[in-house]
């Protein structure tokens, strides 16, 4: 596969079958590797932004934030960052505003939020709610 | 490694048999199915040698033919070879993962035991299953006998697995008349069987884990104009690669086949094109023809796609008047054949009288004299060197006359 973007490709330059690699080398410990250590293809949907048509995004606030990783394991498009076990961001290339975050997060008040996309992310975690009284 | 089977060197088989035995030689790794009358025996016999241990893959009982051919679209993709069985509704069940197999381009084999399309419910033979997939992008090759079964369903997977093709093929044989009529059939041996099909070799399989791939992949309108037109440029390729197994198989077997098959046209006035059972039938009412002096020819579609458009205009190049024989509802407009050699006559610049008959619907009797009857036509027609009739006649049918334009 050529390092060009795919819509430029002419037809007698596609792999057949519309196969898109993941890798740009064989990898036999991809488990073992962070995202960023990964030799992603051009092809992997890793390296193309897919959240371009959000239209509400989860902010994250650090202060509160228990790291029980429940967003990470349900956010549907791993658009959760989170290394050695700690929640560190959100990937705003891949993740679509689902909310389901949001809905998992167990912390009072919540550790992710949703905002308009338009919202500055200071300005979110500026105007954070204070703890729900039970 | 599965037990061999000791063949005689003439077997009496039916054209299930004969492709079910195709199949066991060619060591498929997975047979997803879901038997339909008329091509049940096929997979029925299938499942009978892995039982008593001449085959050593798997076989997927699944809920439906949309599924049969799903499991073998998915373990196609994770790297095996594969091939399954079907006729008529369950062709049509299957219509949707037919062109995801070929968009995928995993060279699955599908052996189709022609017959009807309901309403109403029917399981005799006509051709509106292949007509219903001929657009599906799988190579579609024809056998008019159990012997030609065989050999098309082992060239089959020859022909898809080759590294230029990778695509789907389609064996058609006729409901009933093919696939439950015993002929002599000289099969080969199971070594020299596997040894001309040649081991499979996966190309970006899900299973090769160190080198992921996404298969299926939505493309938008970013790039799918420019994957299908890679997939119709190498189907309509794929023609050197078939000549060239039909010459390595002739090598093997002294049995010779071309795009076409030919009978009498050399010297032919007349010719009746068509496919599958009838075929054989047309060389009788010929050579009956012949008797009375009229030049009659046959001209049998061997490879209907992809479709042999230059070879049936140097065919047809001498003939004055053709029968294109459709054996299948025409849903409102010509036959399909009818259609396409159309197009071929008018693009080669000869203009011979060419009449479209719609027969044997749903396993209707279409005998020798359907088919003297039609030369006779043809040769007013070539006599005059006009359409003495009307274009599109139904043959065999009960009641009044019907015809078309
Ligand atoms: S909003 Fe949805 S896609 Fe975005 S991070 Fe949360 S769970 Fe993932
Ligand atoms: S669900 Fe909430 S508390 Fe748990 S890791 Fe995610 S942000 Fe932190």
């Amino acid at each position: 596969m050529s390092s060009k973007d795919i819509k430029e490709l002419g037809w007698d330059e596609l792999v057949p079958g519309a196969c898109l690699f993941s890798f740009t080398e064989p990898v036999e410990n991809v488990v073992d590797l962070t995202m960023d250590e990964r030799p992603y293809a051009p092809t992997n949907s890793h390296e193309a932004s897919v959240g371009d048509w959000r239209v509400e995004k989860p902010v994250y606030n650090r202060d509160l934030c228990i790291d029980c990783q429940f967003c990470w394991i349900f956010c549907p498009d791993i658009s959760i960052i989170s290394r050695d076990k700690k929640m560190i961001g959100i990937d705003y290339d891949h993740c679509k505003g689902c909310g389901i975050c949001v809905e998992v997060c167990p912390t009072n008040p919540k550790s992710l939020l949703m905002f308009p996309e338009q919202t500055d992310n200071e300005e979110a975690l500026a105007s954070w709610p204070e703890k729900e009284k039970k | 490694m599965a037990e061999k089977m000791q063949l005689n060197e003439v077997e009496v088989w039916d054209g299930n048999m004969a492709a079910a035995q195709a199949l066991r030689q060619a060591q498929i790794d997975v047979v997803a199915a879901y038997p339909i009358t008329p091509s049940t025996p096929i997979v029925q016999n299938y499942s009978k040698f892995l039982a008593d241990g001449y085959v050593d893959g798997e076989f997927i009982m699944v809920e439906s033919e949309h599924g049969a051919m799903s499991g073998c679209v998915g373990a196609a993709a994770a790297g095996g070879r594969v091939a399954t069985a079907t006729s008529s509704q369950g062709f049509a069940l299957m219509i949707e993962v037919l062109y995801q197999a070929s968009g995928m381009r995993l060279p699955i084999v599908l052996t189709v035991v022609n017959r009807a399309l309901a309403a109403p419910l029917n399981v005799n033979g006509d051709h509106s299953d292949m007509y219903l997939g001929r657009d599906a992008g799988w190579i579609n090759l024809c056998s008019y006998n159990p012997q030609e079964a065989y050999d098309m369903t082992l060239m089959a997977f020859k022909i898809g697995e080759d590294l230029n093709v990778r695509l789907p093929v389609m064996v058609h044989q006729d409901g009933f008349l093919c696939s439950h009529t015993a002929q002599n059939v000289r099969p080969l041996q199971d070594e020299e069987a596997y040894g001309f099909i040649g081991e499979y070799k996966p190309v970006n399989s899900m299973l090769d884990v160190a080198n992921p791939v996404t298969h299926g992949v939505q493309t938008e309108e970013d790039w799918h104009f420019e994957h299908k037109a890679r997939q119709h440029n190498d189907l309509m390729n794929s023609v050197s690669t078939i000549k060239k197994v039909f010459a390595e198989f002739e090598k093997l077997t002294g049995r010779k086949y071309d795009l076409l098959h030919k009978y009498k046209m050399d010297d032919a006035e007349v010719a009746i094109v068509a496919l599958g059972t009838t075929v054989e039938s047309a060389e009788i009412a010929a050579d009956r023809m012949r008797e009375k002096g009229v030049k009659a020819g046959v001209l049998g579609i061997r490879v209907l796609r992809p479709f042999p458009f230059k070879e049936i205009q140097e065919a047809l190049k001498n003939v004055k008047a053709i029968a294109a024989m459709d054996r299948s509802a025409p849903g409102g407009t010509f036959g399909m054949l009818f259609n396409e050699i159309g197009a071929a006559m008018l693009q080669s610049g000869k203009t011979p009288v060419l009449l479209n008959y719609i027969y044997g619907l749903g396993g209707r009797d279409t005998t020798i004299a359907h088919l003297t009857d039609i030369y006779e036509q043809l040769d007013r027609c070539a006599k005059s060197g006009k359409s003495e009739y009307p274009l599109q006649q139904f043959i065999g049918l009960r009641g009044p006359k019907l015809s078309f334009y």
